[in-house]
């Protein structure tokens, strides 16, 4: 094989071992908007909350009862939530609840801080970062755990949403909140149970993306970089989501690998969203985004 | 009102509603259905039949709206206060209109999804139940639902309903935008469940003459009220609903008719 087809290749696949991660924060904005109609502003500091969370307690207890405590703090946010904001807000035309997630954002950004500081931190999961020489290229043990943890989360979550009755009743309430109701599904529990594996999403994010590059505010910003996944694959499709964020992890890397020693770098951060922007002009509701289905 | 030995299946009490904290849309609406019975609530657009049914089935509070006076009966329980889900389990289930299939979803999970309610173990066998009424649907039980024709969307809609098993069935004008020959053929599937699975039907329909040759008694209602009620077969001989309702009359002048309804609806609300 030669050399730059070889280099191509690992980029790839590096790129879309971190690509897949991109797809697990970008999943937690396409659940709540599914099933509720939000735009989650807040999804990015869920992350972060949990994240932080995480961080703190790793030190002090074992891995897993970190985990678990973090796991009941982000159901008993989604909760709240539920109750607090969603709920007097019922029917509420779509930008107020995304002003109110606006204002969930900011308190629990200032939440976290609050109870844990405002210094970055590390996040330790007990993994020493180590790269493997594989047929020629070097493949980092962190993205493979990455990947193989997003992985397995998506798959979990388009099982649970494809094959079990609140999947099911889930899909009902994202097609029709009032039809979904008129059939006995209690919207409440919907958009409480869904708010719920938003966290869990974000636990999961959190996680593998503090360990990479550190616990501080700015890990709210990944949401950000949701946004092109978004774009690409659609803001209402699952499997939007995940190819939407496995194209941008393999096209940023590719893009910073080949044309960046060219142009002196730095394409990663803005390639994203130019690809975001083609996508836009020719498909508006992306790749993978739902048609609004007309007849006639 | 019909004083049967039996006391009525469901019995709205003098009911009113507010949307918005301030448009009052029902005063004062009162209604029973017998059990295995078929009613029909008829009126124009705007009348307020799908303000009642959705009071009926708690649906209001999705569209800020409230009931604010009176009571809902169902099998001598209140039902005013209940979540929509369990007024759903108590075996009240509305056909919303518009038809409102989940049409992203296939026509099979859309079924599915109305036994939401239910936990035994006969859901799927049920399925079968619903195929053998609705034909159509089982040839196309895996296409999503909003690619099928608008008269399998109704069907589809009335056939999710009746896999939580209802005991009264609200259909909300299940003939809006079909054609006459579909009209009747879901209409008399409808008159088979009430028949062989002994669902009470109260139907409102703005299709007065399909619904009053369907239905044993008749409530019309008029700006929020109920101005007219009785067995169907004397409702279709009054002179008020042949003339604004059926169709049914000689007067050509269309600004004489309006002077005419106008006196006309005087006379009811006397
Ligand atoms: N969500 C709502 N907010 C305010 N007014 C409403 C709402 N829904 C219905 N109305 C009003 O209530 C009246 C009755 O409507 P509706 O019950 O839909 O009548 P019908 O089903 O007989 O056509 C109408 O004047 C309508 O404009
Ligand atoms: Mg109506």
């Amino acid at each position: 094989m030669s050399e730059t087809l070889l280099f191509a290749l690992e980029l790839t696949i590096s790129g879309l071992l971190v690509g897949l991660m991109y797809s697990l924060v970008a999943l937690g904005f396409v659940l709540i908007y599914k099933a509720s109609g939000v735009f989650n502003f807040a999804q990015g500091d869920m992350t972060f909350l949990a994240a932080l969370a995480l961080a703190s307690f790793v030190v002090k207890i074992p891995l897993w009862i970190s985990l678990i405590v973090v796991l009941a703090i982000m159901l008993i946010l989604a909760m709240a939530v539920e109750r607090i904001v969603l709920k007097p807000l019922v029917a509420r035309p779509p930008l107020v609840l995304f002003m109110a997630t606006i204002g969930v954002a900011f308190f629990l950004q200032g939440l976290a801080q609050g109870i844990w500081g405002t210094q970055p931190r590390g996040l330790e999961l007990g993994l020493a970062d180590q790269t493997y020489d594989v047929a020629g290229m070097f493949i980092s043990n962190m993205d493979i755990l990455g990947a193989v943890v997003a992985g397995i989360l998506l798959i979990a979550l388009v099982w649970f949403f494809q094959k079990t009755k609140t999947g099911r009743a889930l899909r009902a309430v994202s097609d029709d909140h009032e039809a979904a109701l008129a059939v006995g599904i209690p919207l409440r529990k919907a958009w409480g149970i869904t708010w719920a594996i938003a966290g869990i999403v974000a636990i999961v994010a959190g996680a593998l993306w503090g360990s990479r590059v550190g616990v501080q505010a700015s890990l709210a910003l990944l949401a950000l970089k949701a946004l092109p996944v978004l774009i690409i694959g659609g803001i209402d499709s699952i499997p939007g989501a995940i190819l939407g964020g496995l194209i941008i992890g393999a096209a940023e890397n590719l893009a910073e690998g080949l044309i960046g020693p060219a142009v002196g770098g730095g394409i990663k951060n803005f390639f994203p969203y130019l690809l975001a922007l083609i996508v836009l002009a020719v498909r508006p509701y992306g790749l993978f985004g739902r048609e609004i289905i007309e007849r006639v | 009102m019909t004083q049967g030995a039996k006391p009525p299946l469901l019995r709205v009490n003098n009911i009113e509603v507010i949307y918005e904290h301030v448009i009052l849309v029902l005063k004062g609406v009162s209604l029973e259905v017998p059990e295995r019975g078929i009613v029909s609530l008829l009126g124009a657009n705007g009348a307020g039949k799908s303000t009642t049914l959705k009071a009926i089935s708690n649906l209001l509070h999705a569209e800020r709206g409230e009931v604010t006076k009176g009571t809902i009966e169902f099998a001598g329980m209140r039902i005013d206060r209940m979540h929509p889900a369990q007024v759903v389990k108590q075996g009240v289930v509305q056909v919303m209109e518009g038809r409102r299939v989940f049409e992203h979803l296939t026509v099979e999970d859309n079924l599915l999804c109305g036994a939401y309610t239910r936990n035994d173990k006969k859901v799927r066998g049920d399925l079968n139940v619903v195929y053998r009424y609705f034909r159509r649907l089982e040839q196309r039980r895996q296409a999503k639902a909003g690619y099928i024709s608008g008269g399998e969307q109704q069907m589809l809609a009335i056939g999710r309903a009746l896999m939580s098993k209802p005991k009264i069935m609200l259909l909300d004008e299940p003939s809006m935008g079909l054609a006459p020959l579909l009209v009747e053929e879901i209409f008399n599937i409808i008159r088979s469940l009430n028949d062989q699975e002994n669902v009470t039907v109260l139907l409102a329909e703005q299709n007065a003459a399909m619904a009053l040759d369907f239905a044993q008694y008749a409530y019309v209602m008029e700006n929020g009220r109920v101005v007219l009620d009785g067995e169907a077969a004397v409702i279709s001989d009054n002179e008020d609903v042949r003339e604004f309702y059926l169709g049914l009359t000689e007067i050509g002048k269309k600004s004489y008719r309006d002077v005419k309804h106008y006196k006309r609806r005087k006379r009811w609300l006397a």
